[in-house]
């Protein structure tokens, strides 16, 4: 190869961009189609109760109504599955594409109206006429672990199933320990919130009895199979095309009951409909994600060394079992240890279910979570025990030598949970993020009050799981020009994947990037394939297209040995050449030589960092500002540092809204609060604006061709922790400590007057006294 | 209810169109007009990702009416580029990675260049005011400012060429 690694680790122009700025892109609803018919959903208004009737004749006599689907049309009303970690006791709780008997939360799909024109379709769900009675509502875990009202009669309990993460022996380590401290935590209920809502555009071609649905993303060919199979047509029956996507942070693109009834709606009128979400609908109808409860339990000996984790988290799943409601749980309780060794753990995922949106996962799932509840622990023992924050961990991360390590074993789970942290330098780069930060130096004014505000900081590590497996496929076409077609099964949600998988092409053919070709997103285009999620495209639809390029390199070879008539070894490439002395014949003599291959592997990436950051809080209002924030981790291998920069950034400032601003509110009656952008905040441009992020190439992973590690997650997954820590240590003078998100001022006010009320009655008594 | 009789200047051409009283701008320049660049991320005027220059100012397409544009001169992402080329502002968001999945890009150009179209020596304090108008849940914002204060030389040297 005469140009090795040009295009790896350079901060390559990202080849989608020209389309995005010039407004050329084309995301779902942008598509035209010629006699496009319209969808609307009609949705429970109601969190509990049961379906009575379904009028829909004052709908369907609207001009412009074509048709209303209810699930009488539908007859067996299939069910949603769980695409991850299923298990039996999962079953009961699957949740129906539309709801036939019961209602069980806000926005639950019961009618879809089908119009020519989408203002008609809205028109028409007003006229629908919905009777239902009203139950009782489980408006959280505790009316939930009660089980006075069942949400599944059939199932006799609203506790869907328990977690339980084990290492070591927990009892014994607590019995033997100089100290222990017991905490509650909290994270509120919140989600991934892309800009763009969702949208589908089936078309149905009776002639053919095909399918052909735009919109899709994520995991595209395991919906594909589901899909065909809820439709009871053939796999080959259906395609799925994925367009332009705008964001997905875990949410976007699992099997959600539209992604059913849009498909089932084409067939029934035959030929295409369009549904395109509204930001009220997303708030209410894709995955929620993040509501836990934990009340942990940390051992220590008097040095500070971490002898066992123990506790349990409850986790609000709302209505349903969706694909992966048992994601986040799982990893909750399996990574609340993180980067540390922690040697006993015995930690349980209480899962129920409640009358409001089911959950999935979201950038980081459950390990933003457990960073929060660890690291919060963490730095509560090590004020205790008198120990400086940095040296606590520094005492406890995971060292070189002890990698590659197991985490805690999942009981009950269809694989055991087995995983294992892979390599990394630990304490290294947490070293390396306090110098960035200056840690030595700001520690100084930990819990000062200068010109009014508070100024305390925080820390915190994490690792993140990257490379789910078990496969993805990349195939390679050489076209008449000498371009190289790349094909692969990942997925892009807005991540530029497709410039990082050229970027890894071209490397691998000796090309410029403007000779490969990539297209993703679609099961036209290779035979099998997994999708992008658990940090993986880049790892293993990076390594697929290795794979194929040494193969597709190998035919080529071949194919101009015997048109040279030479040894194959004798054939040399340079710049889509491929020579034998004076000979020479352009890779584009071979259009049409393709190759499919397939990258195997079950083992995890584990990309990991530190993060540090720098608060101000003004006592009187509760507001924080941040400072500073520094994150630095090492991935790996570093494909492309601009589009990785940018996850960090992005990340972090995800997780800030996590800390800070974002809450989906529900009342007691388990009514939404929060149906709009003005209610659910997000961060904006003045929110954040101090971010340093940086990342290294530290430890190439030794479990892929590449050695890159998943990356994207790890900017979120430790905010909690250290924006909690730092407030606890900006305000330590009050004792206050942050236990609950997000840390809104009303909130951190109300726990700033509490610790002054309650030093005034100490003050107070103790004179009395 | 009749559609009315709209006309207007979309991006230097002068167009003619008709549309229902209720439809939105937004609507009628993605689906009459084929203008697909503006997108709607959530229809109640919070996101700004609609945004459209109307006469002259930032806009969201999205709480407009189509008919209260008749005779107004629209410009959308669209137009913001040249034939053959990216504008600088579109040069430098691509150059500072200041978008990922692109869905509130347009939106947010146009924002910003309406902003230093009137004010080009914009600082960030002001910069981040204007753009906090607009969500984006990819960036975390920080490549975008750092994208339009480098844009804002061309917009002041076009001001000091006029």
């Amino acid at each position: 190869m005469n140009r090795p690694n040009a295009w790896i680790g350079s901060a390559v122009a990202r080849v989608e961009d020209e389309r995005f700025l010039r407004g050329r892109g084309c995301f779902v609803g942008d598509i035209a189609a010629e006699g496009l018919r319209h969808a609307a959903i009609l949705r429970s208004p109601l969190a509990h109760g049961r379906i009575e009737r379904i009028d829909t004749a004052a709908a369907l006599a609207l001009p412009g109504v074509v048709a209303v689907i209810t699930a009488s049309d539908i007859g067996a009303v299939p069910r949603i599955p769980m695409r991850q970690h299923a298990v039996p006791e999962g079953e009961i709780y699957r949740q129906p594409v539309i709801a036939h008997d019961k209602v069980r939360y806000v926005g639950e799909p019961v009618a879809v109206v089908i119009a020519e024109d989408p203002a008609v379709a809205e028109d028409a769900l007003a006229l629908i006429e919905l009777d239902i009675t009203e139950l009782p509502v489980v408006a959280d875990r505790h009316i939930a672990a009660r089980d006075d009202v069942l949400m599944f009669e059939e199932a006799g309990t609203n506790r869907v199933r328990v977690l339980c993460a084990r290492m070591g022996d927990a009892d014994a380590a607590f019995a033997a320990a100089d100290y222990c401290r017991r905490e509650s935590f909290s994270v509120q209920r919140h989600t991934a919130m892309p800009m763009e809502p969702r949208g589908l555009l089936a078309e149905w071609d009776a002639a053919a009895n095909r399918l052909t649905l735009h919109g899709a993303t994520k995991v595209i060919f395991y919906n594909r199979r589901t899909l065909a199979e809820m439709l009871g047509v053939a796999e080959t029956a259906v395609d799925l095309i994925e367009v332009d996507v705008g964001g997905g942070f875990g949410a976007r693109g699992e099997l959600y009951p539209e992604d059913f009834l849009i498909p089932f709606a084409a067939r029934h009128v035959g030929g295409r409909v369009r549904w395109i979400e509204d930001r009220r609908e997303h708030l209410m109808a894709m995955n929620h994600a993040r509501e836990m409860y934990a009340d942990i339990e940390i051992a220590c000996r008097r040095d500070g060394t971490v002898l066992g984790l123990r506790g349990h988290v409850d986790v609000d799943l709302g209505a349903y079992v969706r694909t992966n409601g048992f994601t986040a749980p799982r990893n909750v309780v399996q990574f609340m240890s993180g980067p540390y060794h922690v040697p006993n753990i015995e930690l349980d995922a209480v899962v129920y279910v409640t009358n409001k949106t089911p959950t999935g996962t979201y950038r980081g799932p459950g390990r933003f979570e457990a960073s929060f509840f660890g690291e919060r622990l963490f730095d509560m023992a090590a004020q205790d025990l008198g120990i400086d924050p940095a040296e606590f961990r520094r005492r406890n991360l995971l060292r070189e030598e002890q990698l590659p390590y197991p985490l805690p074993a999942l009981l009950d789970t269809d694989d055991g949970g087995k995983t294992e942290c892979d390599n990394g330098a630990y304490a290294i780069v947490l070293d390396r993020c306090l110098r960035e930060f200056g840690w030595s130096e700001k520690i100084k004014l930990q819990g000062r009050l200068i010109d009014g505000r508070y100024h305390g900081v925080g820390l915190g590590c994490f690792i993140e799981g990257g490379a789910g497996g078990p496969r993805e496929n990349a195939r390679m076409i050489v076209e008449p020009d000498g371009r190289i077609a790349v094909y692969v099964g990942s997925s892009a949600i807005g991540q530029g994947l497709e410039t990082i998988l050229g970027q890894i092409a071209a490397d691998a053919l000796g090309l410029p990037m403007d000779r490969v070709r990539v297209a993703h997103g679609s099961t036209t285009l290779v035979s099998d394939g997994f999708g992008s999620f658990h940090s993986r495209s880049t790892v293993m639809g990076g390594s697929a297209v290795l794979l194929a390029a040494e193969a597709l390199l190998a035919a080529i070879r071949d194919a101009a040995a015997a048109r040279f008539g030479c040894a194959v070894n004798d054939v040399r490439f340079a710049d889509g050449l491929a020579s034998h002395g004076s000979e020479q014949v352009a890779f584009g003599a071979f259009a049409g030589l393709s190759v499919e291959r397939t990258y195997h592997n079950k083992k995890h990436t584990y990309s990991y960092g530190s993060h540090a950051a720098h608060v101000a809080v003004d006592a009187g209002t509760g507001h924080v500002e941040i400072l500073d924030y520094v994150t630095v981790e090492d991935v790996g291998r570093i494909i492309n540092p601009a589009t990785l920069h940018g996850q960090v950034l992005g990340a972090v400032v995800q997780g800030l809204g996590s800390v800070f601003l974002e809450h989906l509110q529900y009342d007691e009656n388990g009514q939404l609060l929060t149906g709009s952008l003005a209610d659910y905040l997000l961060p904006t441009a003045t929110d954040f604006p101090r971010i340093r992020g940086l990342s290294l190439g530290l430890r190439p992973c030794p479990n892929n061709p590449l050695g890159a590690k998943g990356a994207g997650e790890g900017g979120l997954i430790a905010v909690g922790g250290v924006i909690g820590n730092a407030i606890a240590g900006a305000l330590r003078s009050f004792g206050v400590q942050p236990r609950d998100l997000p840390l809104s001022p009303p909130r951190l006010w109300h726990l700033i007057d509490q610790a002054r009320r309650a030093a005034a009655n100490d003050t107070r008594n103790g004179h009395n006294g | 209810m009749p559609d009315l009789p709209i006309n207007l200047t979309v991006n230097g051409l002068p167009v003619s169109t008709e549309a229902p009283a209720r439809m939105t701008l937004a609507d009628l320049l993605r689906e009459r007009l084929s203008l697909t660049g503006t997108h709607l991320a959530c229809e109640h005027g919070v996101c700004g990702a609609c945004t459209v220059i109307v006469d002259g100012l930032a806009v969201r397409a999205c709480l407009m009416l189509a008919v209260q544009a008749d005779g107004s001169e629209i410009v959308t992402v669209e137009g913001l580029g040249s034939q053959d080329g990216l504008s600088a502002l579109q040069a430098a968001f691509r150059k500072h990675h200041a978008l990922q999945c692109g869905f509130c890009t347009p939106g947010i150009l146009t924002t910003m260049h309406a902003l230093l179209l009137s004010e080009p020596s914009a600082d960030e304090a002001r910069i981040r005011e204007v753009l906090s108008g607009n969500l984006c849940r990819c960036t975390g914002y920080i490549p975008i400012v750092e994208a339009v204060l480098e844009a804002r030389a061309s917009y002041a040297r076009a001001e000091a060429a006029e």
